[in-house]
């Protein structure tokens, strides 16, 4: 229960760099925030006590293990996650290169 | 090599040596996907930090001497073509798509195992790897670019 | 120790690192702050059984590390004026994030608790997947048997993710000779 709450306290972070930060780096560093507690929070919802990670070993019995399928999904997030950071990241320096800034309100008022 | 571009001579050095160990571990890391922690993710992203490791070392203009930059960008695209491939592979042998037409043959906890599962490893491991590294290089343009003005 | 009091400690200290990340006015340590929150992530993992993502999470971490401080070093971003943030907006802000976080305490009451979990569908891929598939890592047996056509979508999404990002840098590209044959 706690610790659910501490991850969403780590969400609730990252929304809050996303609103009121107006530098482009540090919105996309705040959209990784929010990934990460996303990602934390999945697991955290998978996890049985005193299980073991899901992965058979030859010669042992199989004990409890906790959720794989949470995991898997995660998984794929995290790799998705790397594809669009550098995906802003292209996107951020092509907006510095035109504006010479990464101030988000400057950038509204020059377009138009 | 010239002296001009990239880090110094001890760098390029290690970096010399220790690269192909990095490519290694991340073929067996992909290989063993199915029997330990790791698969065509983790260690797509090893090899692509491997050639990372190259450029940060020797320089931009080395690596486009080096290796082929849209040979690598055909390698992302066909994997993605090969996935899909395999997944039809699947509706001809056993009736559905992205069935594991192979999963009968070879024992537990042996590396040949698991049907199709390394197969699409590998696929996957190429896409993760040859796309992270072609975005890094083009992004690398910029550096190149602010540089010289 | 228990698990729940190492991970209260390691998320504490993430979220006093995501803080920091976001206040600091230099770019340099606000980078590496977010880095202490991915690692933390990582750890994390490892204290729930996860080694899979733990290995994946450490990657990712270096990697975006690489990016951010490669494309953003240089710019000339230091001498920022002092901003003048508009301090009603951030107020608000708070106010309104503090109130959702009260009222959704309810929701996280009425989940299983932690440690706890449902585990129906899971339980028979527990049981089945190795004779199934014949893959021992359960993870992968999902990923790429069961549950396939997840993979077939990320694999879409990252390739359009991959093409977007390089269709915004080649638009410069185009309009200067000196880059055009490069890519």
């Amino acid at each position: 229960m706690t610790v659910y709450l501490l991850c969403f306290i780590l969400l609730l972070v990252g929304l809050y760099g996303i609103i009121t930060k107006r530098d482009l780096i540090k919105i996309i560093l705040s959209l990784g925030i929010m990934g990460y507690a996303a990602n934390l929070m999945l697991i955290l919802f998978g996890y049985k006590s005193g299980a073991i990670y899901p992965i058979l070993e030859k010669g042992v019995t199989p004990e409890i293990m906790v959720d794989p399928l949470p995991q898997a999904l995660v998984l794929t997030s995290i790799v998705i996650e790397l594809g669009i950071t550098a995906m802003l990241v292209a996107l951020a320096v092509r907006l510095f290169e035109k504006y010479k800034t990464f101030d988000i309100t400057k950038i509204r008022r020059l377009s138009g | 090599m010239k002296q001009s571009s990239g880090m110094t001579l001890i760098v390029k050095t290690v970096t010399r040596v220790s690269v192909w160990l990095i490519i290694l571990y991340g073929i067996y890391i992909i290989l063993h996907g199915h029997l330990t922690p790791g698969g065509g993710f983790a260690g797509g992203v090893i090899i692509a930090l491997a050639f990372l490791n190259l450029m940060l070392a020797y320089g931009r203009d080395f690596i486009k001497k080096w290796v082929n930059i849209s040979f690598l960008h055909d390698i992302e695209s066909s994997s993605a073509a090969l996935f899909l491939a395999i997944g039809i592979l699947g509706i001809a042998f056993s009736g559905y798509f992205l069935a594991n037409f192979l999963s009968g043959y070879g024992t537990l906890y042996r590396l040949y195992s698991a049907g199709t599962i390394p197969i699409l490893n590998i696929v996957i491991g190429a896409k993760v790897s040859m796309g992270l590294f072609v975005v890094v290089w083009a992004l690398s343009i910029f550096h190149i670019d602010k540089g010289g003005k | 120790m228990p698990v729940e009091t190492w991970l209260i400690f390691v998320i504490s200290f993430m979220i006093l690192g995501s803080i920091v990340a976001l206040e600091l006015k230099d770019l340099l340590s606000s980078i590496i702050a977010i880095g202490i929150v991915g690692l933390g992530v990582s750890v994390s993992f490892l204290f729930l059984q996860a080694p899979d993502l733990a290995i994946v999470q450490f990657l990712f971490e270096i990697f975006a590390l690489i990016i951010l401080v490669r494309a953003f070093i240089k710019k000339d971003y230091h001498q920022e004026k002092p901003s003048r943030v508009n301090k009603i907006l951030v107020g608000v802000t708070i106010i309104t994030l503090i109130a959702v976080f009260f009222l959704s305490v309810n929701i996280f009451k009425s989940l299983p608790a932690f440690g706890n979990p449902l585990m129906e569908t899971s339980e028979y891929y527990l049981a089945h997947g190795a004779k199934d598939t014949g893959s021992a890592n359960l993870v992968t047996s999902i990923i790429l048997d069961y549950r396939a056509y997840d993979t077939l979508g990320e694999i879409t999404v990252l390739f359009t993710a991959i093409l977007g990002a390089l269709t915004i840098v080649r638009i410069k590209s185009r309009s200067k000779d000196s880059v055009e044959e490069q890519l």
